[in-house]
């Protein structure tokens, strides 16, 4: 009787609520990045494998997030927002956790450890990174409120502040990536050469993950604008 | 006519019982949709929504209820072609109550959607094209009242949208939403108390031996409209309202101040719920008892005896009180994602669809109607995912449900013809 009721079954479920809880998940995985830098500068292998091993679950915790969001958005869903800006918006928030999985694993499969000189700077650019995506995670949960009032102005004010905010955050890191780089060429010639590959590599892949959260904001941008 | 007179009492305690039977079956489906918007926006719990339902079914279909019981009773057939063999109506009035009632019994069981109306309107069709002749079927009628099955939805859906839009702008638009919210609120109020009092009073109150005058009911409807959004102010100061951190536009507590607005607008719907579909169980009852007392008069021009309005609002308290609150559990618990203010916007639009169509003597589908004014609220970016296949479970239920009805009250007409002669 119950999948029968024409007037209940109207009622889809909200992929709202697994969009949010995506995000949190990629920022919970995000936020396991600078615990994990810390302990690999100690060498502390052991903890850092722990770390890591956190990061894969939330990780895996997201895809299926993601999946079940995918499966329960059929094309006969009626919703405020364009469907396909929802599925766009996931993918990008997915590959969040993707990159702070990417960069654990080679640094723990390495056991890279940063030279102490550039330790300082890379903790404030992991760190701006790392806010990148707790801004992208607290713009997205104003998406809350925007549907209860009906994709009202006042929200989506806030929201657009939000975001505004997270272009500086993740300028901010741009910056301080060109800083370290310029620092890591001056140190080049006394390290390994394959370590430094490395170490541009993480950088590298420590800014997309900024870029990743800005483009969480951007997309979020597109999905409420209409 | 010696058939009546012989049979006559016979013919009254089976009408009676199949009506009974038929409101049963409405008491126990049909009213769980119109009040699972309701108890799904926890506005109300379960045993309110039955309380409230018993009680406003009940004045609905007993002050209201008058002019669809009539187009029901012969608005589809004309009865005058039927001056020389009034035992014929009253077969198939008797076998359209039947057949109605066992489809829905049968559709229940099954899970299939079915529409009350639907299936009494397809019935009635199908036994006079079957049994007297498609002449005698008043086409004009039914095409009128097919109409009103697709402008129904759509009108509710309109009016929905409008609501939502103008809550929209002038709650959640507001700086301080739960200020504008209380300031508007009695506004909304008086909306509901207002429309359902006028619609009701201009079209409906005669039979019950009231003849207002337009002007009249105005004041009436008037006094009626702010009696009620006084008692909504009064409710609306005893809200507990929770201020919380991590809400700081303050929604929650819009959405419960609208749980007040609720409560009138669950009332509403119930009211015109009673109002349409009761008239599903009593039109064809009231049709074979005016032929039997007026000894085989097709015409009766006799009123509706006011007990069998009772008859069919006391149906479907014993259907919601037996059976129907089940349904409503369910119904109910399926609608999570209707916040009152959503909930608000699309039971009142639906409910003055339905207060209207009764008004003017259509028989409309409630939750074709509920659907439509949801979908409304949606059109407007008042919900987070609506599932477009209802619209084709609705179309379903329309292929389904009029040739059943239709079908099963030929078979039942000429079981009765075959054994009354």
């Amino acid at each position: 009787m119950v999948t029968s009721n024409p007037f209940s079954a109207m009622f889809g479920r909200s992929p709202f609520q697994p969009l949010l809880a995506h995000i949190v998940k990629a920022n919970d995985c995000a936020d396991q990045l600078l615990p994990f830098f810390e302990a690999s500068l100690q060498g502390d292998w052991e903890s850092a494998a722990q770390l890591r091993e956190n990061i894969t679950r939330l990780e895996h915790e997201a895809d299926v997030l993601k999946t079940e969001l995918r499966l329960n958005l059929p094309n006969t869903m009626f919703l405020p927002v364009s469907r396909s800006d929802i599925l766009d918006l996931i993918s990008v928030q997915d590959k969040i956790a993707n990159k702070v999985r990417d960069i654990t694993g080679i640094m723990l499969g390495r056991k890279m450890r940063v030279p102490e000189s550039l330790a300082e700077p890379m903790r404030h650019y992991m760190h701006t990174s790392v806010a990148c995506v707790a801004q992208a995670r607290q713009a997205l949960e104003e998406l809350k409120d925007l549907l209860e009032s009906g994709f009202g102005r006042n929200v989506s004010d806030v929201m657009q502040n939000m975001i505004r905010e997270l272009h500086t955050l993740e300028h901010q890191a741009d910056s301080q990536q060109v800083e370290i780089r310029r620092q890591l060429f001056a140190l080049e010639s006394e390290l390994p050469p394959v370590d430094v590959i490395f170490l541009y590599k993480i950088i590298d892949w420590v800014g997309e993950l900024s870029d990743r959260a800005e483009r969480v904001g951007s997309r979020l941008q597109i999905l409420t604008a209409r | 006519m010696q058939i009546i007179a012989q049979h006559g009492e016979i013919f009254i305690i089976l009408a009676c019982l199949f009506g009974f039977f038929m409101a049963w079956g409405v008491g126990a489906n049909d009213v769980a949709n119109a009040m699972g918007t309701s108890v799904g926006s926890k506005a109300i719990t379960i045993k309110q929504a039955i309380i409230i339902a018993v009680i406003f079914e009940f004045l609905g279909a007993w002050l209201a209820g008058g002019e669809v019981t009539n187009t029901i009773r012969k608005g589809i057939i004309d009865p005058e072609l039927l001056q020389d063999d009034p035992q014929l109506l009253v077969y198939g009035m008797l076998s359209a109550l039947l057949a109605a009632g066992t489809w829905l019994l049968i559709a229940s069981m099954k899970g299939w959607p079915v529409s009350t109306t639907h299936s009494i309107v397809g019935a009635i069709v199908g036994f006079a094209v079957a049994g007297l002749g498609a002449a005698t079927v008043d086409w004009g009628g039914v095409g009128a009242i097919a109409a009103s099955w697709i402008v129904s939805p759509l009108l509710a859906g309109t009016v929905a949208f409008v609501i939502f839009k103008s809550l929209h702008h002038l709650v959640f638009e507001a700086r301080d939403p739960l200020t504008a919210a209380k300031r508007y609120l009695p506004a909304y109020v008086f909306l509901v108390g207002f429309v359902v009092a006028m619609v009701t009073m201009t079209k409906g109150l005669k039979h019950v031996g009231l003849d207002l005058s337009f002007a009249q009911s105005l004041v009436i409807s008037v006094i009626f409209g702010l009696l009620l959004s006084a008692i909504g102010t009064w409710m609306e100061r005893r809200v507990k309202y929770v201020e919380s951190s991590d809400d700081h536009f303050g929604y929650a507590n819009v959405e419960r101040a609208f749980g007040v607005l609720m409560i009138f607008t669950a009332c509403a719907m119930a009211f015109a719920h009673g109002s349409n579909d009761v008239a599903n169980a009593v039109g064809p009852l009231a049709a074979v008892i005016s032929v039997v007392q007026s000894g085989g008069d097709v015409e009766g021009a006799a009123l509706v005896p006011w007990w069998v309005l009772v008859l069919g609002g006391g149906g479907i308290v014993v259907g919601l009180v037996t059976y129907g609150h089940k349904v409503i559990a369910t119904v109910g618990t399926g609608i999570t994602e209707l916040t009152p203010s959503r909930g608000f916007a699309a039971t009142l639009a639906a409910a003055t669809t339905v207060v209207l169509a009764s008004g003017t003597g259509l028989p409309i589908s409630t939750t074709h109607t509920l659907v439509g004014a949801v979908l409304g609220v949606g059109l407007a970016r008042g919900m987070a995912a609506l599932n477009l296949r209802v619209i084709g479970t609705i179309a379903m239920s329309w292929l389904i449900t009029l040739p059943a009805g239709a079908g099963l009250a030929v078979l039942f007409f000429f079981i009765f013809k075959g054994i009354f002669g």
